[in-house]
């Protein structure tokens, strides 16, 4: 048994060894960026790096970040490209990440990359929280679209409103971190006791109540701009709405996975994640990048985006994370049924 | 002397005449010894690991840090303060702070009374022994030195738990009222859905069996439908039926579809088909005489039903209670759909692990899970093994007679069910084919564009079939081969039956739980099989273990009814077994054989539960593709791939009535003799 495990392993090592000296160096790269984008995205990297071909781990959020934690011990990861940078700061957390800096890193955003030296992570793109509003369906239930986080608490919106659950969803974790970074901790619950109110019902995914509000099913779905964006663009009744007091945001971020035995190509792989053509590639869909001045805007995005997102305090988010989800699930989770 | 002890009349004990084992033994009983291996690996181990994850906790560990304080000018006096004396100065965690999860962090400023963060004063923390860990911001530090901080960046600091084990993950279940409500929650709605689809199904099997009416081929069809779709499509038809654009919203009189109500009818969809099968078979059978005596008595029907037909048909009935219950209460894929706010446990873990990567919770929850499931399957087989024929040599099969009035409020009855079997999946095909409801109606195939949407795109279809193919081919083989080893075998008996009860204990388990064993089992980097996480062959073994019980029930039935002489004739013969099996028992029992690999098939093209955990991005399935696209609020898609599994099954069944005819009529020619 141990002789035929060696006499595999030997044959093995033979077969990659016989390989051609010019062989391409296979990276694997986990991801939660949208399916269709992740061929061009490839491409685009391949341009200048015609060596290392990528084989992408894709899914949503939560699961790859639940994928990467389960591997903890194991990791199968080399590289992070396009992660939310709560999820990358579990992970740093963990350990488990490759501080490296990538060439060209000071011309990003400050914001948009890890404050140590040299950085854990740096950012690609940001998703920004928004209010997707069906004008059709509101005009049948006789309602007013709302200007602020604050209005949705109007009586006149009690079971018209939509959101993501936190405990399943980034986007919503993103909502309720925000609230409470903006009213403070205190103002925050009393802001959500009194959504709650008017909560038809919490959704598993941040999408859907985009989608939910395009397809007419509910007047109001708290999701993010990106989708708003996308459905108004495919002939929804969309308006998508800024609240005034600021949005919450997250940001797509990339990352080394510590122990990969591909190192350099990873780095190869980060040091392209900043550069400026690279960001062009992130603005076809998102509206706000880390390089600066490379952002043109996208179509449908709302106006005053930019401005309104809030100074978020990622680590505030990510160490109070499950904290904050623990108090949501008491608050919220089974009370609603209990009434 | 023990010459005179022994008494004259009896001869002393020999040694004890041992059958030696031939070669064939030897081969059935390793045959029986690999299978039981199989699933002693797919069964009992990974749920021996589930369960010693769910007492697998997180802890705070105050005694791993030590501490230091300066005074106001940062100088340090060299006194070591451990954080479990600081915590018990100032009291500000008791013990239920400290248990935590995966993810818990600890703040330190509050051991500290006095402090600000604008304050001069210095700090200093270590890890007093290996393995500690802490944070500073998101910064990990495990080692043993000294950090000194300023008061602005200790308050950055954060402590992480140490694993340990104990029940503390029990105690936060049923402290927090979010999760134990959904065990009420969930027995609720499988006893109300039991109720109505057992009742629902009763009339609908009494129809078939006992009236006269017309069309009944066509019904029997129809109740079937069900089968060959995912549990959570119902639940798309109900959003497009009364959702808030729905088309018959009216109906519910302002009561929203989203909660109890949804999953109740969704239930009853996907649900009608078992207790059909069950309380037909029970019904099919029935004494002719006890209603001729009956009727000479002069009861009126009335009574002759409840004393008659319902005691005949008890075991259906209390055997179709308890599957219904069982389905209902596992059921992930249709509360997630539908259930809006009502949490049911099924989906409690799948909330807990992929939404906040809470594993130890989420074995906690399976656990609790388990137990109405095994309590439901064990009252069911209790009851059967007290079942006694109800037909004798004598008895007289029982012929409906035409009643004009009551075939025909049967016909309108079964009608009306029927009805709503094929409405609810008529909507879902008319809502893929409508280009975007409820604003444009026209008819487009845009909806079957999987490829732009979540879910892994047509792949995840045709990973689907090879996954249904594979699981058919290599299910049926195990299965069948084990049930001939465990039924053929002689003498060895507390190894088979051992086996049987290894055999029996998959239908108690929800898949659900199955799918999380399986990644505590199969993802530890220590398992040897830890290679096979993430390929199509741990979904093949997931789904062949799932359905294993009623593939395993099936063989044993048919292979019952072939006499054990056959051995003994090809022992005689000096034939080895295998050869017999091959020649004789495979062709004899092929009906069985077929029908169980159409069940393995259509199982496999439509399971969610199981498989959720496991696939990966290049085993994406169909079914898990109709729940990411629903979750991903594309539900339009969802409905049209939730349809293309119906028509996939569909034709599998066709094909299946087809082969089984050709076959049969090959392998089966000695039945009509």
């Amino acid at each position: 048994m141990k002789y035929t495990r060696t006499f595999l392993a030997s044959l093995a090592a033979s077969v990659l060894l016989a390989a051609p000296v010019a062989a391409e160096t296979e990276l694997t790269v986990y991801t939660a960026v949208e399916a269709e984008d992740l061929k061009r995205y490839a491409e685009k990297f391949n341009e200048s790096n015609p060596d290392i071909k990528i084989n992408w781990v894709r899914d949503s959020t939560g699961i790859i970040t639940a994928k990467l934690l389960a591997e903890r011990d194991n990791p199968q990861a080399d590289a992070i490209w396009g992660l939310a940078a709560t999820s990358l700061l579990l992970l740093k957390s963990e350990g488990m990440l490759e501080p490296y800096a990538p060439a060209g890193v000071d011309k990003l955003d400050k914001k948009f990359v890890d404050g140590d030296n040299p950085p854990a992570w740096v950012g690609m793109d940001a998703w920004v929280a928004s209010v997707c509003y069906n004008t059709v369906e509101a005009e049948k239930a006789g309602l007013k679209p709302p200007t602020s986080w604050k209005d949705l608490t109007d009586p006149m919106y009690a079971g018209h409103v939509i959101m993501p659950n936190p405990n399943s969803s980034g986007t919503g974790f993103l909502d309720v971190s925000s609230w409470l970074q903006m009213f403070g901790e205190e103002g925050g619950w009393e802001y959500m006791d009194a959504l709650h109110e008017n909560i038809a019902r919490y959704t598993h995914s941040g999408s859907k109540p985009c989608k939910l509000a395009a397809a007419g099913e509910i007047p109001i779905g708290v999701s993010f701009a990106f989708r708003g964006a996308k459905s108004k663009a495919a002939g929804a009744p969309l308006e998508i709405i800024v609240p005034s007091e600021g949005v919450g945001w997250d940001m797509e971020a990339s990352a080394i996975v510590a122990g990969t035995a591909n190192a350099e190509a990873a780095q190869k792989l980060l040091d392209f994640s900043v550069t400026k053509e690279a960001n062009e590639m992130y603005n076809t869909g998102y509206a706000v990048v880390a390089y600066p001045g490379v952002a043109k805007p996208v179509e449908h995005f709302p106006e005053g985006l930019l401005d309104a997102m809030i100074d978020n305090d990622f680590e505030f988010a990510a160490n109070n994370r499950a904290a904050i989800l623990k108090e949501w699930q008491s608050r919220y989770d089974g009370k609603s049924e209990a009434k | 002397m023990s010459v005179l002890d022994t008494t004259p009349d009896t001869m002393p004990a020999g040694p004890e005449i041992k059958p030696k084992l031939s070669r064939d033994d030897i081969i059935m009983r390793g045959g029986m010894i690999v299978i039981a291996l199989y699933l002693l690996i797919t069964l009992a181990f990974p749920l021996w690991a589930m369960l010693s994850k769910s007492f697998s906790t997180y802890q705070f560990d105050l005694s791993q840090y030590e501490f230091q304080i300066s005074d106001d000018a940062g100088v340090f006096d060299g006194a070591i303060l451990t954080g479990t004396e600081l915590n018990a100065r100032t009291k500000v965690y008791d013990t239920s702070d400290l248990a935590g999860s995966s993810d818990s962090r600890l703040g330190v400023t509050k051991f500290f009374p006095d402090f600000s963060f604008r304050s001069p004063v210095h700090y200093k923390i270590r890890n007093s022994v290996e393995g500690g860990r802490f944070l500073v911001g998101s910064k990990l530090y495990n080692t043993l030195d000294w950090l000194e901080l300023d008061s602005n960046n200790f308050r950055r600091v954060q402590l992480r738990p140490v694993k340990s084990t104990g029940i503390s993950n029990f105690v936060s279940y049923f402290s927090t009222p979010a999760l134990f409500n959904s065990i009420k929650n969930s027995l609720l709605i499988a006893a109300i859905s039991t109720v109505i689809t057992v009742s629902l199904a009763f009339w609908f099997a009494y129809a078939l069996n006992r009236s006269c009416m017309r069309f009944k081929g066509v019904f029997r069809l129809i109740a079937m439908m069900p089968i060959l779709v995912p549990s959570l499509l119902p639940g798309i038809a109900l959003v497009y039926l009364f959702g808030n654009q729905g088309m018959l919203k009216g109906l519910l009189f302002g009561a929203s579809i989203y909660g109890p109500i949804g999953i109740v009818i969704g239930s009853v969809f996907f649900t009608f088909p078992h207790a059909f099968l069950i309380i037909s078979t029970a019904l099919a059978i029935s004494d002719s005489r006890l209603y001729e005596a009956a009727t000479s008595l002069r009861s009126t029907p009335w009574r002759t039903f409840w004393t008659v037909t319902v005691p005949g048909a008890r075991y259906g009935l209390i055997s179709a209670t308890f599957v219904v219950f069982n389905l209902v209460i596992t059921d992930f894929g249709l509360p997630k759909v539908i259930g809006g706010q009502f949490n049911v446990l099924a989906v409690d873990i799948y909330k807990q692990v992929i939404g906040q990567q809470n594993f130890e919770m989420g074995a906690v929850v399976s656990v609790v899970l388990v137990i109405p499931a095994i309590l439901a399957f064990a009252i069911d087989r209790i009851v059967q093994s007290k079942q006694v024929a109800l037909l004798s040599a004598r008895s007289v099969p029982y012929a409906p007679s035409p009643n004009t009035r009551t075939d025909r409020i049967f016909l309108v009855y079964s009608s009306l069910v029927a009805l709503f079997i094929v409405g609810l999946l008529a909507v879902c095909q008319f809502a893929a084919l409508v280009k975007f409801w409820p604003y444009d109606l026209s008819l487009s195939l845009n909806n079957y564009q999987f490829d732009k949407m979540d879910g892994g795109g047509w792949g995840s279809y045709f990973n689907s079939i090879e996954l249904a193919l594979l699981t058919a081919v290599i299910g049926t083989s195990v299965v069948f081969f084990g049930a001939y080893l465990v039924e053929k075998t002689n003498g060895f008996r507390v190894g088979r039956s051992l086996f049987q009860m290894f055999a029996m204990l998959p239908m108690a388990i929800p898949g659900m739980v199955l799918g999380l064993a399986y990644i505590f089992f199969f993802n530890s980097p220590s398992n040897p099989l830890n290679f096979i996480y993430g390929t199509m062959a741990i979904l093949v073994i997931c789904t062949v273990t799932h359905f294993y019980t009623v593939s395993h029930l099936t063989a044993v039935t048919a292979l019952k009814q072939m006499d054990r002489e056959f051995e003994a004739v090809a022992s005689s013969l000096k034939q080895p077994t295998m050869k017999l099996f091959a020649r004789v028992t495979v062709p004899v029992c092929l009906p069985a054989i077929l029908d169980i690999s159409i069940y393995l098939f259509v199982n496999a093209m439509t399971t969610v539960s199981a498989v959720v955990f496991l696939y990966s991005p290049k085993t994406t399935l169909a079914s898990i593709a109709v729940l990411n696209m629903d979750d991903a609020g594309d539900i339009a898609p969802a409905a049209a791939m939730g349809m293309m599994i119906f028509y996939t099954n569909a034709a599998a069944r066709i094909l299946h009535l087809f082969a089984s005819k050709g076959i049969l009529k090959r392998t089966q020619a000695w039945r009509t003799r």
